[in-house]
């Protein structure tokens, strides 16, 4: 089997990704806050396209999850709760369910009445988002596309639903 | 009457048998494993250098498949989720060829310690099978930030 080197411009375009990417990924993701949220396209559990730059204007919370993870479990009540109070001021929750096979989740997100989107993720949109290595990871986007909050392991949920409503708050774009 | 003695027999044996071929594996918190047998995060490198390479021990993440494509411990090997009977199952065939006393190393770094759900379940099968020398990495918060944001050796 022949073996071609790279060419030139091919691993110059691959030391930049490098570049680009690993410094972010040894950061871990708080190192986004303040920055524009990766954009990305994927399917939901239910067949619909999910685009995050179709939420512009809206206040997003981000959350990677899974059905192993013990402290996702207590998440994922509140966070119907907040879509259902606050989406009619412009609040869209995003799950993104980091495990390998879609059927525990489609069963979980039914059996919870989830009422928000909820994509299957890989490990190209962990790494997009600054190395999702731990459950869970939600970020908090604003009305403009920018992360303005981190928050990794077992998240004081009131905290979180006080930004949430303080960039609610900030009115539309 | 005779004709519902098949039938019952095979209700019974389906009885015994339904709820262990479909239970999944309740948690196990981390916490159940002795103290002797954690090891500290800053004390796998040096066992990883390849100076050390005759002694080194063999070392396993037993959690996410996607965490582990994503970033693992340099030249660690995916052995399945400890939490489901399948990665159960990996985990047996991955160390099948090694001897009882090989030095072995779990990790997996997907939650909170004590709410892992993969580590406990994966330590107690090697300890039932027979494994004398298996060790667990103590990863208190998760592996991004307790492995890979200290910098330790990273396969991406």
């Amino acid at each position: 089997m022949a073996y071609h080197l790279p060419s030139p411009r091919r691993v110059s375009r691959m030391l930049l990704f490098a570049l680009l990417t690993l410094p972010a990924l040894a950061q871990g993701p708080a190192s986004l806050v303040h920055k524009p949220a990766p954009p990305f396209v994927r399917t939901d559990l239910h067949h619909h396209s999910v685009d995050l730059s179709a939420y512009r204007g809206h206040v997003v919370l981000l959350n990677f999850w899974a059905t192993w993870c013990a402290p996702c479990q207590v998440e994922i009540p509140r966070f119907v709760q907040w879509q259902t109070t606050y989406g009619t001021q412009g609040l869209q929750i995003l799950g993104v369910s980091m495990e390998d096979d879609s059927a525990p989740a489609l069963a979980l997100t039914s059996r919870r009445h989830v009422n928000y989107p909820v994509v299957m993720g890989d490990a190209q949109l962990g790494r997009l988002y600054g190395g999702v290595l731990g459950l869970p990871v939600t970020f908090l986007i604003d009305r403009q596309g920018n992360i303005a909050a981190v928050y990794k392991g077992q998240a004081n949920l009131n905290a979180m639903e006080r930004d949430i409503r303080r960039l609610l708050s900030a009115g539309g774009q | 009457m005779k004709r519902l003695v098949p039938f019952a027999i095979f209700s019974a044996i389906l009885a015994i048998t339904a709820p262990r071929a479909f239970a999944q594996p309740s948690h196990v918190s981390a916490s159940t494993i002795p103290t002797d047998r954690l090891m500290q995060p800053a004390d796998l490198p040096p066992l990883l250098a390849p100076s050390n390479a005759e002694k080194a021990p063999v070392v396993l993440q037993v959690g996410s498949r996607i965490f582990y494509t994503e970033a693992h411990i340099h030249g660690s090997i995916y052995a399945g989720a400890g939490s489901q009977p399948s990665g159960l199952a990996m985990l047996e065939k991955a160390v099948a060829a090694f001897p009882k006393d090989k030095f072995i190393v779990l990790y997996c770094g997907c939650c909170p310690w004590n709410r892992c759900p993969n580590i406990a379940p994966a330590f107690d099968r090697l300890r039932t099978l027979g494994y004398t020398n298996v060790k667990v990495l103590y990863i208190p918060n998760n592996f991004g930030d307790d492995w890979v944001s200290k910098g330790h050796p990273t396969d991406k």
